[in-house]
């Protein structure tokens, strides 16, 4: 298998999914929506008061964008177990390993980066310091890459269960609280004027981390899966 | 002269959910053969075909492929083979076309003309740019059913290809796989159909005897 014919079906794989989410309006949307109801749930919930929802601001950003992806990486595989297009991708000659990644690459395009370029308008509506917006971008940007690879390992490990959602949650939510802690501190720092280019520097070095061993654990994932 | 084998089975089990599905089953399967493996349902056909395909690596016993351990020589035994399973493998908001190119590239084969060429052949002319889900489940299966007439690997691994085809189509479909049998291939296939094949059809009666 010539490495042009690798690279054209990794593009094809990543051509598919968007294509298919472009047609499922609601898989575009949804993360996104959710995003959006929840960070308006907290001015209603906690308190209006401009002070308090600053201090809240970084944390809750953070927190719902980690969910909103939590919630989405469920379906990551679950359609294509459904149609028998998994066990197709299984079977092909293509190497699993590049596959995974295009499969991850699509997912992290139709969450990770629209709630990248949403958060700071959410910023706004939580009185984020302007301070603090590019910060809170930068951050998602490297954060919500690392996020979608850790959720596509529960959602390999969990696609063949009838009910694995809660599963997934179990699995992978302390497997996302590094990756928050340097998210939310990254945004905090530049608020009270200090340099975030430690915490830039870790949420970078997590998703060199995760992009070179997840597709690993996502492929034996699914491998098993498949065959259970 | 003693060749290898292009494929052997030695002594292979299987069982599922602690049921004893395949028994040390001993089989040789050359190029140029139809094998048609039959049985009630819930006796081990998909089994036998997902231990066939790789899929599946719950099995005791020796699986060789052209003289070769099939779990070590894996990614080369892939390249030869072409597997339609249980599930058409198509996703239903794409149109055929868009599902058979997606497939396609997955095997680095991929001319526009030779896709469309494909789907005529299956019937399917005037539906290439219709989302998969307008159509018929028959329909559905001829696009996955469609791969038959574009790759050329030597190796078909089809478990129950004539659901939901009729008569028509079937016969087709038989044509083909006669075809391919000519051409050196090898089909491995279940169905409860009576298959009339020029070249004869091995069979391979799993459970209840026989």
């Amino acid at each position: 298998m010539s490495a042009a014919q690798t690279v054209q079906a990794f593009w094809g794989i990543v051509r598919r999914d968007l294509t298919v989410s472009m047609r499922h309006r609601s898989d575009l949307f949804n993360p996104v929506i959710f995003f959006l109801i929840v960070v308006t749930l907290f001015p209603l919930g906690v308190s209006p008061a401009p002070d308090v929802l600053k201090a809240l601001a970084p944390g809750v950003l953070w927190v719902v964008a980690l969910l909103a992806t939590l919630l989405s990486s469920d379906g990551i595989f679950h359609a294509d177990f459904e149609d028998g297009s998994l066990e197709q991708l299984l079977l092909s000659p293509q190497p699993l390993y590049l596959m995974v990644l295009a499969k991850v690459l699509s997912h992290w395009f139709i969450t990770g980066l629209p709630l990248t370029l949403i958060a700071p308008m959410l910023g706004l509506m939580l009185q984020l310091p302007a301070a603090g917006m590019v910060p809170l971008m930068l951050s998602l940007l490297a954060g919500t890459g690392t996020l979608s690879f850790v959720g596509a390992i529960g959602a390999a490990l969990t696609v063949g269960l009838r009910r694995g959602g809660l599963l997934l949650s179990l699995i992978v939510i302390p497997l996302y609280t590094p990756v928050l802690i340097f998210g939310a501190s990254a945004v905090q720092s530049a608020i009270e004027g200090f340099s975030i280019a430690g915490q830039l520097a870790v949420l970078g070095a997590f998703f060199v981390f995760a992009i070179t061993f997840a597709p690993f654990a996502i492929a034996g994932a699914l491998r098993i899966s498949v065959n259970g | 002269m003693l060749s290898t084998p292009y494929l052997a089975l030695e002594n292979v089990s299987c069982e599922r959910n602690g049921r004893l599905l395949i028994d040390r089953l001993s089989l040789v399967m050359e190029l140029g053969q139809a094998l048609q493996v039959e049985g009630p349902n819930g006796s081990g056909k998909t089994t036998l075909l997902r231990v066939l395909n790789t899929l599946s690596r719950d099995y005791h016993g020796q699986i060789r492929w052209q003289g070769q351990d099939l779990a070590e020589v894996r990614a080369d035994y892939l390249r030869q083979l072409l597997y339609i399973g249980h599930a058409p493998g198509i996703k239903r908001v794409l149109t055929p076309l868009e599902n058979l190119r997606w497939q396609a590239e997955l095997y680095g084969d991929h001319k526009e003309q030779d896709m469309l060429e494909a789907l005529a052949r299956v019937g399917l002319v005037g539906c290439e740019n219709t989302a998969c889900h307008h159509l018929s489940a028959g329909q559905q299966r001829r696009v996955s059913l469609a791969k038959l007439f574009l790759f050329t690997t030597p190796l078909w691994i089809l478990d129950e290809p004539f659901t939901a085809i009729d008569k028509q189509g079937v016969a087709e479909l038989e044509a083909v796989i006669d075809r391919h049998v000519q051409d050196g291939g090898l089909v491995i296939l279940t169905t409860h159909h009576s298959l009339s094949l020029k070249h004869g059809c091995r069979r391979l009666s799993l459970g209840g005897g026989a």
